[in-house]
């Protein structure tokens, strides 16, 4: 098993650099695993990760990125609910790349 | 000799319950666990069965109606063990006879 | 592509087999191909959709609350069959409460869960391109 290290503390991750366990997850591992990716995280990002955070605590699930587009738009603002200004965020796919910021599994049907 | 029967299959799917409380004699348990625990629900043909069932005792496994989301629904008269409760059972019969 | 009635009929308790959880990632994967999804529960498949269901003493991952997402992915026509709640005395109230909400109505919400007695779901059944059972 693959292990990200922070500050001394060791994350396991799977073969796709995502967390094993979800309550490992503190802000200093996303900004390590964004860091590791060249993306400098801001506050919008932080909005979407928190935001997936919150759905994943809600339904156990990572939504695909249709359902997250809408439902961003709906939380945070039409401007923010479209999947240009997801992408310009996270450029590898919002579900994809926030998701691993945010500490969960791969969305389900996310190839 | 006392003997411990175990049912783990929904009383919906299988009539394996209804054959083990037939075959099961007087002085002996019977544990319900993982999808038998249905059986020990208030308002179902299988609940019927086993107040009839005379000289049987009945214990449900509690994580698995906690898990399905049916501990308000337990019959009366049976009574619900946890895992160290399962062992007890196992070490305090004879015999064990596993019903699958 | 033209739409297709896809059904997904649930037919087993939730945790002591994996199919229940099979055909709920399935319906999540296949919400993305935007066709006409409904999802019944019949027999011991009724029991999946039981609330206050917690897992934590048997070790397995809670998947209930899955449920409750599945508005967002515009699956809300939940078809659950009278006889199978009556004969393992349950009612609709055991169920959680499964609401959706259209957009074309000002995000109203409104109730996902259709309680059908058996031939009115014989008839929901005929009505399907597709049906796959779980």
């Amino acid at each position: 098993m693959a292990a990200i290290e922070v500050n001394g503390k060791s994350y396991e991750v799977d073969e796709e650099g995502y967390l094993s366990d979800l309550n490992q997850w503190d802000k200093d591992v996303a900004e390590a695993m964004a860091n590791a990716e060249d993306c400098k995280l801001t506050d919008e990002h932080w909005d979407i990760i928190n935001f997936l955070r919150e759905y994943y605590e809600e339904y156990q699930i990572a939504p695909a990125v249709r359902v997250l587009t809408k439902a961003v738009g709906k939380k945070l603002g039409k401007d923010k609910g479209n999947s240009k200004y997801l992408y310009e965020l996270f450029p590898y796919g919002p579900g994809k790349q926030a998701c691993k910021y945010a500490g969960l599994p791969k969305p389900t049907g996310c190839v | 000799m006392s003997t411990l029967h175990t049912v783990n299959k929904s009383p919906f799917e299988t009539n394996v319950l209804e054959i083990c409380i037939s075959l099961a004699k007087s002085g002996s348990t019977v544990l319900l666990y993982e999808d038998g625990v249905y059986a020990a629900t208030e308002g179902t043909r299988a609940a019927v069965a086993i107040k009839n069932a005379n000289g049987i005792s009945f214990c449900v496994l509690g994580p698995d109606l906690q898990a399905r989301g049916i501990e308000g629904k337990l019959a009366n008269d049976i009574k619900v063990v946890d895992y160290d409760g399962f062992v007890d059972l196992v070490a305090g019969h004879d015999t064990i006879q596993a019903w699958l | 592509m033209a739409t297709k009635k896809f059904m997904y009929l649930n037919r087993k308790a939730p945790y002591g087999t994996v199919y229940a959880l099979e055909s709920l990632e399935v319906v999540l994967i296949g919400a993305a191909f935007e066709q006409d999804v409904s999802l019944a529960f019949i027999g011991d498949g009724v029991y999946q959709l039981v609330k206050g269901q917690k897992t934590d003493g048997i070790g397995m991952k809670n998947f209930s609350p899955t449920f409750a997402a599945l508005g967002d992915y515009e699956v809300n026509k939940i078809y659950v069959e009278k006889e199978s709640l009556e004969e393992r005395g349950l009612t609709l109230e055991d169920l959680q409460h499964l609401v959706w909400e259209d957009e074309d109505d000002d995000y109203a919400e409104k109730d996902s869960i259709r309680l059908v007695n058996r031939s009115e779901l014989a008839d929901v059944l005929d009505d399907q391109d597709i049906v796959l059972s779980f």
